[in-house]
């Protein structure tokens, strides 16, 4: 038997089993649960359009996320921020991803791009503000959670440095949302340029203290190497494609030039391993985590402090958390009575239109009766009025005829007795 | 056909007729006016204009470091290019086959840095036009050089950024602006970023884009002078926009020593017409075009500024009469405007 100690704060003692008891099965159950229930994870992609967003996405889940008959939104220049999402679920190995992609064409091309991140920022607070009132309501079997876990944004490889568009906004970003820099299309620089364009990327990125996101440092050695390695790389510059070539009798993804060929998977050409590794491979329970437990977290402090602070929150909320559960019950089931009033008003006018309908239907097919019967009426009248003059004109031919015959006769009688009277008037003589 | 006893040397293919009574002799002029041409020399001003970072000092370098003039030009090679921030000329001699030439190329910052950038043009197109101005006021000076100099921009480079989809709203916007005033010649710049059959799709775009929205890019098709020119000038303009690839390293291919970018994967030759089209581009606005490019800044861009010009400075002196004038006529109309 060992003694509790007795202290003020109890400490957890540690205890060596003597025999198997089985909690070693835990990270299993866990991860049956998980994978029955599949994961999700939200990406968003911003940057200058054809700076090959599209393709890389495309690159990195081998998918035609955007194929021909679906075209993304690098076919069309916006004339205002549009932010698009589109879902796709993809399985491997048992396990299904719903994969949210979201993108913003039309970010950085007007000519005046005051604010073009706007929209973005209000996307992502919408995200924020649905998973919170999911978060508050007293029936919350089904969370499904949209928010943004990471913002890919691409640098034009220019080869100067940061745009100010680029600084303003990852700015802003940065508290609301893991931001990641990539450099896109890095196969336009040479390999000293792009050491060049990182470091003076990495220089602006502390000038103006933008928090990117940064990889945690784990206990194991091994992966912190991995990890100090990733990061004297950022910001990664990354070429992507979905074309497989041949090089050497080998099928590689790629991009085809008359100088040679630019491999995508190639650590030495660029970085894109690294990214799909660290994104997918590594890291997507970490930017998880992270926007759960700090950015998502930043939101509702800010929010819930506005509510506090003014009393009453200036913008519309579906449930109002200060209350208590009780009176957020309440709240519930009035809503849910109304909602159920609504319902019934509009059966009731439905059930009442659908009638007047029938009645409808069954005067005019009333009416249509009447008129054909009115109508067979007059047509047997009228044969009978034909067969009337018919019948006339055969009796007056009728007594025509029987007259003439009584005159034939007569005639005949007088005939005969004309005869006769001759025939006597003969024999006297 | 018999020898000439000119002392002047035969030209290409003349025919002398000595001792012909018909023949005058005009065709002579032809000599004369190389031989005065080879003594006073060319000069030829080429702008390069485009967003930040795609490349444009980097392309002036090259031309000068290509068969231009590879001497004259000895920069540090460990040095990397700045970013320009202010618009700088560089001036270069050359002399080949006693052709003596003066190539300024004019350098530009780049534009469209800025979240808003409204008039981002205006730098540029002012630049343009007092170059214009130069030339007009010493035209009409009374006493004038015999020869002005000329610091009008004759050709103007514009780089479009290899997006691979279409044109932005600031190219056109840009391109729609500089087009009236100069002559245009669009680029693909940093085409190393494209496959050949996005290449072909891009250009595609860009020629129909540059189509709808009615701007005209040097060769223009209204200054084709007969079918010849014509013929030359299609296929040219089904070339525009060349894709070029600018550097000023120098490395070893093959035993050569060429101008390229090394990457891990290839070296881009510059000059290497299966790569990019750089050697077109030279050759177009150096070797064949120079002399019309010049014609139609001269009588076409430049007339256009001092008509314009003399035209303000006239109504600046009368406009009070005129004012006048109308009011007495059309007393309910608005002031007139010029």
């Amino acid at each position: 038997m060992i003694e509790r100690p007795e202290t003020a704060v109890p400490s957890i003692a540690q205890r060596n089993l003597e025999g198997y008891v089985g909690f070693a099965n835990l990270p299993n159950q866990v991860y049956r649960k998980s994978v029955k229930r599949g994961f999700e994870f939200t990406l968003m992609v911003v940057g200058e359009s054809g700076l090959g967003k599209s393709t890389l996405i495309n690159s990195l889940f081998l998918t035609d996320l955007y194929s021909k008959d679906y075209p993304g939104p690098s076919q069309r220049i916006k004339k205002t921020v549009q932010v698009e999402q589109s879902k796709v679920l993809i399985k491997e190995g048992g396990v299904q991803l719903t994969l949210t992609i979201v993108d913003t064409p039309g970010f950085g091309d007007a000519v005046d791009n005051s604010n073009c991140w706007q929209p973005v920022i209000n996307y992502i607070d919408s995200k924020c503000e649905d998973f919170l009132n999911a978060e508050s309501r007293v029936n919350r079997r089904s969370m499904p959670d949209n928010r943004v876990h990471c913002c890919l944004y691409f640098i034009a490889p220019s080869g100067h440095g940061l745009k100010p568009l680029d600084i303003e906004f990852m700015k802003r970003l940065h508290d609301k949302v893991n931001v990641i820099p990539l450099i896109a299309k890095a196969d336009t620089l040479t390999p000293e340029e792009c050491q060049l364009f990182k470091k003076q990327i990495m220089k602006e990125i502390q000038e103006h203290k933008i928090k990117i996101y940064e990889f945690p440092d784990t206990e194991d050695d091994e992966d912190n190497k991995l990890i100090r390695k990733i990061k004297e790389k950022m910001p990664l510059a990354v070429v992507g494609s979905n074309v497989v070539i041949e090089v050497n009798g080998k099928k590689v993804r790629g991009r085809q030039y008359p100088w040679g060929v630019a491999e995508v998977e190639n650590g030495e050409h660029c970085d894109f391993t690294v990214l799909r590794n660290m994104l997918i491979r590594t890291h997507m329970q970490d930017l998880k985590d992270v926007t759960n437990n700090v950015h998502y977290e930043n939101y509702r402090s800010k929010k819930l402090a506005a509510v506090t602070c003014n009393g009453v929150d200036t913008t519309k909320t579906k449930g109002q958390l200060t209350k208590s559960p009780l009176a957020q019950m309440e709240e519930e089931r009035r809503e849910h009575v109304m909602k159920m009033k609504k319902m019934e008003a509009e059966m009731e006018q439905v059930f009442e239109m659908k009638v007047k309908e029938k009645k409808q239907k069954l005067k005019d097919s009333e009416a249509e009766l009447e008129r054909r019967h009115e109508q067979m009426k007059r047509n047997l009248e009228a044969q009978y009025k034909e067969l009337e003059e018919k019948r006339r004109v055969f009796e007056d031919e009728k007594a025509n005829w029987e007259a003439q015959q009584r005159i034939l006769e007569q005639q005949k009688l007088d005939a005969s007795k004309t005869m006769e009277k001759n025939k006597k008037k003969g024999k006297i003589f | 056909m018999s020898e000439s006893t000119k002392p002047h040397p035969q030209g290409k293919g003349e025919k002398t007729h000595v001792g012909d009574s018909s023949y005058v002799g005009i065709d002579a002029i032809l000599e004369q006016m190389r031989r005065k041409a080879m003594k006073q020399g060319f000069e030829f001003n080429i702008m390069v204009v485009g967003q930040s970072g795609l490349g444009k000092s980097t392309l002036v370098n090259t031309l000068f470091k290509s068969k231009v003039s590879r001497k004259s030009v000895q920069p540090n090679p460990e040095e990397r290019i700045p970013k320009t921030i202010e618009i700088k000329s560089i001036s270069h001699d050359i002399e080949e086959k006693g052709v003596r030439m003066k190539l300024t190329v004019i350098d530009t910052p780049g534009f469209g840095d800025q979240i808003n950038n409204e008039n981002c043009w205006q730098p540029i197109m002012k630049f343009i036009n007092d170059q214009y101005e130069v030339y007009l006021q010493e035209e009409i000076n009374i006493n004038r050089k015999k020869r002005i100099p000329d610091s009008r921009v004759h050709c103007c480079i514009y780089f479009i950024p290899p997006t691979g989809h279409c044109l932005r709203p600031l190219d056109v916007e840009f391109m729609r602006r500089l087009s009236k005033v100069v002559n245009i010649v669009p680029v693909i710049a940093k085409a190393d970023t494209l496959t050949l059959e996005e290449r072909d799709y891009f250009k595609q775009t860009i020629r129909e884009e540059l189509r709808a929205n009615g701007i005209d890019v040097y060769p223009q098709k209204e200054f084709d002078e007969d079918a010849e020119d014509r013929m030359i000038n299609d296929k040219i303009r089904e070339m525009i926009p060349f894709a070029v690839v600018g550097s000023d390293q120098e490395y070893q291919v093959n035993g050569k020593r060429i101008l390229g970018r090394k990457t891990k994967w290839g070296t881009i030759e510059v000059e290497n017409i299966a790569h990019c089209e750089f050697a077109y581009l030279r050759d177009l606005l150096i070797r064949t075009h120079m002399q019309n490019i010049k014609d139609i800044t001269g009588s076409i861009h430049y007339e256009t500024y001092r008509v314009r010009r003399l035209n303000e400075s006239n109504i600046h002196f009368s406009r009070v009469s005129v004012l006048c004038q109308s009011k007495k006529y059309f007393p309910y109309t608005q002031d007139i405007k010029f």
